[in-house]
């Protein structure tokens, strides 16, 4: 059913000419590769990327004092999409992850100019509540950052914060986030025990569960599964997949499968420059520029 | 021995060098253990002389009696009730003011000019001689009111607290890792949310150990006491009035020539002592559940 709902949609919204129908034509017209060419324009991807952005960088450069990190980037994120960005490190990546939910705000001396719309505005103006920002653009760390609290509490903590609910209204809303990150069956006898004593791969998903409990529109995560064994990884990676059709999802990773595996449109970033963005089965069969197809394939310094 | 042990050594190794590293690591640990070996004798030495000296005046009377001429079977009860209440009145007044001064250096002053300002005098406070404090406490509270007081005993003993309690915080708040703050920050909390409840609560067992070592620290304290609530042979729980303290009692009896006096003088070290050992001990096993 799932197959044939997007070969209708493909044929449809190829003749429609979308923005990024259109880009990705434009595309095809300048290379010409049989990779390319065989390939049918839209792909499940690229109907993903139709869709308009839930964040939408414009022109953002991006200083640590006057260190000059990010150079003039312009991204957009696609609502309920997932955007896969790498890059070696130092690139740049993490930083404009940073910029997304203003987390650059609690170190003086770092600070962005250009724009970054979200709801119709610009989060980098002044008088912007970043309290509130942040409880509609979560985000998700590298190594797992569970509070010092119960796991019950870790959950309710955020919760808290932006919302009155009644006791039994939070008993299902803690249940209904560790479900989501099917962490609930492993921890339902002991959700007043300490969460620190979970293991990795668990905290990781329970400070996913958190994130998700505040209900985002945007998830940011950081290399989250990069302190991670291979299984904790392929749990999150599932996880992502489930969580991609209510959030939009913009993930910083070192590991190139991942990228392939998870994002629908990949952004490669190389010294505070975006190099090239573009879906995910283009990028990787078929990027416009060396310097991604050399990273991609390892052939980078 | 060489011949006989079966030897690792391969032939373009220093073997001297490795005889060298093996003999000064020894020494190492052997100087370690002897330095511990005299403190811990030292400890134990003291709580035995406590104990061998103290124990035989304990007796109901010096619980429920208070201070008596000498040869009238007097108590320390009064003194007792009055340590306990100026040395909390110092901690109830320290360690909030402590607690709020090691917040401040920790997450909001940091390197400020301001910060380093209060991170010195805070520091010098720690090392004031007490004495300064008590006559300190003496000039603002006791001169102008004209009579010496349990209140400004145990403010003098909040002044000696404060700067215990500011140095753990702010060093236990600066062991949470950024991460930490940044995971709060990220969920939409305000920043005094995160370091109430999610800083604090990380290091609840080591701030409470500093506020722990501020009672430890005042509670067998003389001198600040000595000019500020003076000490009372007579029961009271009055704090404008003088009041009585055991480390007062204790002095005031040590340096008498009576008998009785001074075996309760011993007594009196012994509970101040004990004391401080057993609330150490209560925190230690309450705080470490906590922190798992």
């Amino acid at each position: 059913m799932n197959t044939g709902v997007q070969a209708t949609g493909g044929t449809q919204a190829s003749p429609n000419g979308s923005q990024e129908s259109t880009q990705a034509e434009a595309r095809f017209g300048g290379t010409v590769s049989p990779v390319q060419a065989s390939a049918t324009p839209l792909t499940e991807q690229d109907e993903h990327l139709a869709r308009p952005a839930a964040m939408e960088v414009r022109g953002l450069n991006f200083y640590y004092g006057t260190s000059h990190a990010l150079h003039d980037i312009s991204i957009r994120f696609p609502e309920r999409s997932v955007t896969g960005m790498i890059g070696p490190s130092g690139c740049g990546k993490s930083t404009l992850l940073r910029v997304l939910n203003r987390m650059y705000d609690l170190y003086p001396g770092q600070r962005a100019t250009g724009e970054v719309l979200f709801d119709n505005q610009n989060i980098l103006a002044p008088g912007v509540n970043l309290n509130v920002l942040r409880s509609r653009v979560g985000m998700v760390f590298q190594k797992p950052t569970p509070f010092p609290m119960s796991i019950y509490d870790n959950i309710a903590f955020g919760i808290r914060l932006h919302e009155r609910v009644s006791r039994s209204e939070m008993d299902g809303r803690v249940e209904d986030s560790l479900r989501r990150v099917a962490l609930w069956p492993e921890v339902q006898d002991r959700l007043n025990s300490s969460a620190t004593a979970l293991s990795g791969g668990q905290q990781q998903r329970l400070c996913i569960a958190r994130t998700i409990a505040v209900r985002p529109e945007v998830i940011l995560l950081d290399e989250p599964t990069s302190a991670l064994d291979p299984v904790s990884t392929a749990r999150i990676e599932e996880l992502l997949d489930e969580l991609k059709g209510e959030f939009t999802i913009a993930i910083v990773t070192h590991n190139m499968q991942q990228a392939a595996r998870c994002a629908d449109q990949v952004a490669f970033f190389y010294m505070g420059r975006l190099v090239e963005v573009d879906s995910t089965p283009r990028m990787f069969t078929a990027p416009r520029e060396k310097q991604t197809q050399d990273y991609i394939t390892g052939r980078f310094g | 021995m060489s011949t006989t042990s079966p030897s690792l050594m391969r032939a373009d190794r220093s073997r001297s060098l490795l005889v060298r590293r093996q003999l000064s690591d020894r020494l190492a640990t052997g100087f370690g253990w002897v330095a511990m070996a005299v403190v811990v004798w030292m400890l134990a030495s003291i709580l035995w002389t406590l104990l061998r000296n103290g124990l035989p005046g304990l007796s109901v009377h010096l619980f429920t009696r208070s201070m008596a001429p000498p040869g009238q079977d007097g108590g320390l009860a009064n003194a007792i009730v009055g340590d306990i209440l100026q040395t909390g009145l110092g901690v109830l007044l320290g360690a909030p003011a402590g607690l709020l001064t090691g917040i401040f250096l920790a997450e909001y002053g940091a390197n400020s000019k301001l910060a380093r300002m209060v991170r010195f005098v805070s520091d010098m406070l720690l090392s004031a001689p007490s004495i300064l404090i008590g006559l300190f406490i003496y000039m603002i509270m006791v001169a102008p009111f004209g009579h010496f007081s349990g209140f400004s005993g145990g403010v003098a003993l909040a002044i000696l607290a404060m700067p215990i309690v500011v140095r753990t915080t702010e060093d236990m708040l600066r062991l949470v890792p950024v991460s930490m703050r940044e995971a709060g920050i990220a969920l939409g909390a305000p920043k005094w949310r995160v370091i109430l409840f999610i800083c604090l609560r990380a290091v609840r067992a080591g701030v409470m150990t500093g506020v722990l070592l501020a009672v430890a620290r005042v509670a067998g304290e003389t001198a600040p006491l000595l000019f500020t609530s003076l000490g009372n042979s007579e029961w009271s729980l009055d704090m404008s009035r003088p009041m009585a303290s055991l480390p007062v009692a204790i002095y005031q009896y040590a340096g008498s020539a009576y008998q009785d006096w001074m075996q309760q003088a011993w007594s009196g070290a012994l509970l101040v002592t004990f004391g401080v050992l057993i609330i150490n001990i209560v925190v230690r096993v309450g705080t470490r559940g906590g922190r798992t």
